[in-house]
């Protein structure tokens, strides 16, 4: 409780800085509630002067009034509604803005962790329980507050006997809101979690649509499918019955109220205790309570909900940055490409460990790789050198100089990395190349195409550099894709490259240009490769063979095969057939 | 003041110009925007048949909710007027309770309206989902090639979550508005016509009211849903690259674009805000006014005693509720035109045509051998882009038949076409003398094993993906099947054994571990005909002979079609294909084709020299 509380303190911060909204819109909100309370009094003078004592002039100047009542209560709603609305969509701004930047910083380790959906949807959902809460919800509330107030006063003057009759229903009416709205809000959550089971089949179903369709599985995949849309419709069925079971009930409460309003009213009224323009009055302010606390429910689970979507969109916010830099942080500027790693030891987490006593020295412009079975602990290595992880000991040197001494962005600066499988966003083909160097002229950006051997194909499009990846637009090959990759890489210009070796299911052909494109990035760089492939093996100029995180071997080829070992091993297994591939064809040509 | 106002406008014009591309084309608007659409209306109306006789009865109990709603205000003014100002407490008792009698009906009728069209509305929503989900089913592959899941899951949830709004609430909120609406306009001119006719004058400018909102409020929402979709991809987007975005250093410049976008929707939304904030004031204002005018005039009619106490009380309280329904549907715009848009889509969707269907006579294929015959076959996924060119080409039972070629060659095709994704447009493709267009698609699929490049598993146990491939396998064939394939040790070292969850699209389990399930699978359902397209992601050594392994058990005695990437499938083929441009250029074995210099040693030194280059 006190922690929400806390969020409850923490959001209202979100409406501090725009005090002159927030008092506009409470206090339109103000004028109007009272405004609204004052008219059924004229009203009452209006009948019991102008009707019952027969004096018109009293029915005019009542007219009057309510005119002008009614135009200051314009401008008293639309400072409500408008202020009111427009904090609900400035905290949500902020928020987004808020949650954005936050995601961009956060550490690899956090999104290793996390899922793209369960953030879209705090982002979303999330933030839009939020926003309404802390805008248009929280002055509800105080609205209906003051409402519940005004009217019980305004009653209890009129004559206090009777409104404490006729307000009898009103707390039962108030819990049972109360009551419905914390119901529906479990039932809520059902037929929304029936909604993801739904989906979750679909997506599957549509997914894996090419296994379904080659089993001929359709029934079974409908099969499914039904059993879970039935649920669904239990639940949901369950929950509007649960409405048709209270909400017109709730006006039926307010109707007693007004009856008992007559049975006990009517009398004093007939015998001249009252007046019938007070009956009138008292049953105007009743049906004046009936909306607004219809909502409360509404508006306390909203409350309740909101504190928890925040709490979701808090829990992101606050994680720890990454890593920050040094307050004595250098840019590290002019790199050579000298990479030193001394005694690294790495793990995810306390006590686990991933890498062990990793020390290895490349000169500028050589060519390293990296090899071992799945999990050896090759990618972590490279992941290090950008520093998106820290080494829980050793460290890392460019150049000699500790990484962790240099701002983090100059360095990553100097770094390339181009992976087996590129992601792309949904821009133009020209922005995704100058992805690394937003604004870099068109000559340049196709020069890099043209190097990384991608220009034939772009231009081969009817919008050639202006052609959209993605939905909207073309979609790529996985060879096109790892071109443009290629490309983008090489107008950032790094200094040290990491590449992911790996055969990609392209043909041949597209095969050839993805080698040469990384002949032309490779050059003059260091390299930093995760092979796969014997002729990079081959050129490498040194080989480091891991397995469990520890470097079990280190050399050249030549060396390495020269010796028992590992690599023999994996020679003998995964490479060998692209020897005697190579053997074979030599054979041929000579033949 | 205006000088700041000017260059807050400045700045937001130039955010809006930075955006202005991202935001879609007119087409779309077009539909975005419309409000209203009797064809699409028809066609929504058309699944609420099967429900009529609940629909009557809705609507019964609709219009009967709405005659006790109107009725309550008439009970209070008799009660006035012919108790307490008439000095009568017997009718006065009489009309209150009648008041409550009345109350209780509105009470009891509107229940079971609410648990009756909520029934229909639930149902209704549930049907369109199924139908569109059934319909998903019967369309070909070339469809989903071209639609991604991503957007077909938007359809299937965003798009009909969107109509189970409207057909809950909007329609039954509207219909019962106007029920009491009509009630309301006859109860005043019963009550008192002149006085009824002093209320209405204020409709002439409710209707101008309104018009001036509905016309700017159109383009304004509209806004407002664009600018949130741009948000939400870009967000998405976003957090799928970020791994590319830290390693270019591109936070800083990503943060700014993400303002832009997130500033234009907040300012969107204040345009809409403002909107509303004058609209409903303002019908607000239009109620006070006709109250106003019903006292004042009321005033005139009051020297003559035409009005009495209780009308003007049943006039104030009905003046009140005649506004509602204008409310009701300006609350309601919003969910209109998104409805109309997202049943637009959803139609366009259940209109495609499946391209793919059975013969009504088509017939059982039997119990085959395996052997496979193209003849003179021809084909284009488009009329005029042939893909495929007179393709003739024979396979014996048991026979292992590779497919080699560039990206675009017409490998897939072929396997596509045996499996019958799609018809062929010339020729025909024979399987033991059968027409695989005049048998059923299930009979022909049964008897293929389709094991595919991207090996898909559902989430489950690894037992039940192995099952899907015959539903009623016992677990002794299950392991039997793994074991074949050399998929049983991996299995059972798993923390569960075959019982282990495989997580979505089986990410508990490496790729080559689901490449193994994936052949236990293909194995277990047993086909005479195996159609395989290789998969070349890098797994480790000790998996690549695995799987090397569990191929070469899972081809053995049936006729194969293999999409070859490695070496070893090539070499030890019967048949090796090399197709070029949809036609088969070359056919022989590996040794026979190295020997010809033709276009398969092209293609392997080609491979050579990419190796090192």
């Amino acid at each position: 409780m006190p922690d929400r509380l806390g969020v409850y303190g923490r959001l209202l911060g979100y409406l501090r800085p725009h005090a002159r909204q927030v008092l506009l819109a409470y206090g339109g909100m103000v004028a109007a509630t009272l405004l609204n309370l004052i008219v059924p009094q004229i009203l009452k003078d209006a009948i019991d002067q102008g009707i019952a004592s027969g004096m018109a002039s009293a029915l005019f100047v009542a007219g009057g009034i309510i005119m002008v009542i009614a135009i200051v209560r314009v401008a008293a709603g639309f400072a409500e509604l408008y202020f009111g609305e427009w904090l609900t969509h400035r905290v949500a701004y902020d928020l987004r803005n808020g949650f954005y930047d936050r995601v961009q910083r956060l550490p690899f380790a956090f999104h290793d962790q996390s899922h793209t959906g369960d953030l879209m949807s705090r982002a979303t959902s999330d933030v839009g329980e939020t926003e309404r809460f802390v805008g248009i919800g929280l002055m509800g509330l105080f609205a209906t507050m003051l409402m519940l107030v005004g009217v019980v006063t305004a009653m209890a003057i009129e004559n206090w006997q009777l409104a404490l009759l006729a307000l009898g229903p009103i707390p039962l009416l108030v819990a049972a809101t109360l009551r419905f709205g914390r119901i529906v809000r479990g039932m809520f959550k059902t037929v929304q979690e029936r909604i993801g089971d739904i989906s979750k089949t679909m997506q599957e179903s549509l997914t894996g649509i090419r296994v379904v369709k080659a089993f001929a599985r359709e029934p079974y995949e409908l099969q499914k499918f039904d059993r879970d849309n039935d649920l669904w419709f239990e639940e949901r069925y369950d929950l509007i019955r649960q409405w048709a079971d209270n909400w017109p009930l709730f006006t039926f409460l307010v109707a007693t109220s007004i009856f008992l309003l007559l049975w006990f009213g009517g009398p004093r009224a007939l015998s001249g205790e009252i007046t019938v323009g007070s009956l009138f009055a008292m049953i105007s302010y009743v049906l004046m309570l009936s909306g607004p606390v219809q909502r409360m429910g509404f508006l306390v689970n909203l409350a309740a909900t909101a504190a928890a979507s925040a709490t979701r969109v808090f829990e992101i916010m606050d994680m720890p940055n990454e890593v920050a830099d040094r307050p004595d942080a250098i840019p590290l500027e002019d790199v050579r490409g000298d990479v030193t790693f001394n005694q690294v030891y790495f793990g995810y987490r306390e006590g686990q460990e991933i890498l062990r006593d990793i020390n290895f020295h490349v000169q500028a412009g050589q060519i390293i790789a990296l090899i071992g079975p799945t999990g050896s602990g090759k990618s972590t290595v490279t992941n290090l050198l950008p520093r998106f992880y820290e080494p829980q000991s050793g460290e890392v040197r460019v150049d000699g100089v500790d990484i962790r001494s240099v701002q983090v962005q100059s360095l990553r600066r100097q770094i390339g990395i181009v992976l087996q499988d590129p992601f792309l966003f949904s821009q133009t083909i020209a922005e995704n190349i100058a992805y690394g160097r937003p604004g870099a002229p068109q000559a340049e950006i196709e020069a890099a195409a043209r190097s990384a051997r991608a220009h034939d194909f772009i231009m081969s499009f009817p919008e050639g550099y202006e052609t959209r990846v993605g939905e909207r637009g073309v979609t790529l090959s996985g060879g096109q894709k790892q071109r443009i990759a290629i490309a983008r890489a090489l107008l950032a210009d790094p200094r040290i490259l990491i590449l992911d070796d790996s055969t990609s299911s392209v043909d041949t052909e597209t095969e050839h240009l993805i080698q040469q494109a990384l002949q032309v990035l490779m050059a003059g760089r260091t390299t930093f490769v995760i092979a796969q492939r014997l002729l990079t093996l081959k050129n490498a100029d040194l080989i480091l063979v891991l397995d469990k995180g520890q470097i079990v071997q280190r050399g050249t080829h030549d060396a390495l095969l020269a010796q028992e070992g590992p690599y023999r091993q994996i020679y003998d297994l995964q490479l060998k057939d692209q020897e005697d591939f190579m053997a074979l064809e030599r054979r041929l040509t000579l033949s | 003041m205006s000088k700041k106002n000017g260059d807050r406008q400045l700045e937001r014009q130039r955010r809006e110009a930075r955006i202005r591309d991202l935001l879609p084309d007119e087409k779309d608007e077009e539909i975005f925007g419309r409000a209203y659409d009797a064809d699409l209306a028809r066609r929504l109306v058309g699944f609420n048949e099967p429900y009529r006789g609940r629909w009557v009865l809705a609507l019964a109990l609709m219009a009967l909710t709405s005659l006790f709603a109107v009725a309550g205000p008439y009970l209070i003014g008799r009660a006035v007027d012919d108790g307490i100002r008439a000095s009568d407490s017997a009718a006065l008792r009489l009309w209150t309770v009648a008041y409550i009698v009345v109350a209780v009906g509105e009470w009891l009728s509107n229940r079971y309206r609410i648990a009756i069209m909520g029934y229909v509305g639930t149902r209704v929503v549930a049907d369109i989902r199924s139908r569109l989900f059934r319909h998903l089913h019967r369309l070909s592959l070339n469809f989903f090639n071209n639609y991604s899941v991503g957007r077909l899951m938007s359809r299937l949830i965003s798009d009909v979550g969107v109509l189970q709004d409207f057909i809950t609430w909007s329609i039954t909120g509207l219909v019962r508005a106007a029920f009491t609406l009509a009630g309301i306009v006859v109860a005043m001119l019963v009550l008192n016509w002149r006085l009824a006719l002093v209320a209405f004058a204020v409709l002439p400018l409710m209707v101008w009211l309104t018009e001036y909102w509905r016309q700017r409020v159109r383009q304004v929402y509209r806004a407002t849903r664009s600018r949130l979709s741009l948000i939400n991809g870009y967000l998405n987007e976003s957090i799928s690259g970020i791994r590319v975005t830290k390693s270019f250093t591109r936070e800083a410049l990503n943060t700014r674009h993400f303002d832009d976008l997130n500033r234009s929707y907040f300012d969107a939304n204040v345009d809409a805000t403002r909107l509303t904030a004058i609209f409903f004031p303002g019908v607000d204002f239009m109620g006070s006014l006709a109250t106003a005018l019903v006292v004042g005039v009321g005033g005139w009619l009051a020297i003559g005693d035409a009005l009495t106490a209780g009308t003007l009380i049943a006039f104030v309280l009905y003046v009140e509720r005649f506004f509602e329904p204008i409310r009701e549907l300006a609350r309601r715009y919003n969910s209109f035109q998104s409805t109309m848009a997202s049943s637009e889509r959803i139609f366009r969707l259940l209109d495609t045509e499946p391209d793919l269907s059975e013969r009504p006579d088509a017939y059982t294929l039997p119990a085959i051998m395996g052997e496979v015959v193209f003849d003179r076959v021809s084909f284009g996924y488009k009329a005029d882009e042939p893909v495929l060119h007179n393709i003739d080409l024979r396979a014996e039972p048991g026979q292992r038949i590779a497919l080699v070629g560039e990206t675009g060659a017409g490998k897939s095709t072929i396997i596509r076409l045996l499996a019958r994704f799609f018809d062929v447009t010339d020729g025909a493709v024979r399987i033991d003398g059968h027409d695989i267009r005049a048998v059923t698609l299930d009979s022909l699929r049964a008897q293929l094993g389709i094991v595919l490049q991207d090996t898909f598993l559902f989430s489950g146990t690894v037992a039940d993906n192995i099952r899907y491939g015959r539903l009623d396998a016992t677990r002794a064939q299950i392991e039997t099947a793994a074991r074949a394939v050399g998929a049983h040790a991996f299995i059972a070292g798993l923390p569960e054994g075959y019982e282990t969850e495989v997580g979505e699209n089986g990410v508990n389990l490496s790729v080559g571990q689901r490449q193994l399930v994936s052949f236990a699978r293909a194995l277990l359902a047993d086909p005479r005909i195996l159609i395989l397209d290789e998969a070349t992601s890098s797994v480790d050594t000790a998996t690549e002979k695995q799987i090397e392994a569990g191929l070469e058990r899972l081809m053995q005695g049936r006729t194969s079609f293999v999409i070859a990437h490695r070496l070893s499938t090539i070499v030890s083929a019967d048949a090796i294909l090399v197709m070029d441009q949809g036609r088969i250029v070359e056919r022989g074995t590996h040794e026979d084709l190295l020997a010809l210099k033709g276009r398969y040693y092209d293609l392997y030194t080609m491979q050579w020299a990419a190796h090192s280059a």
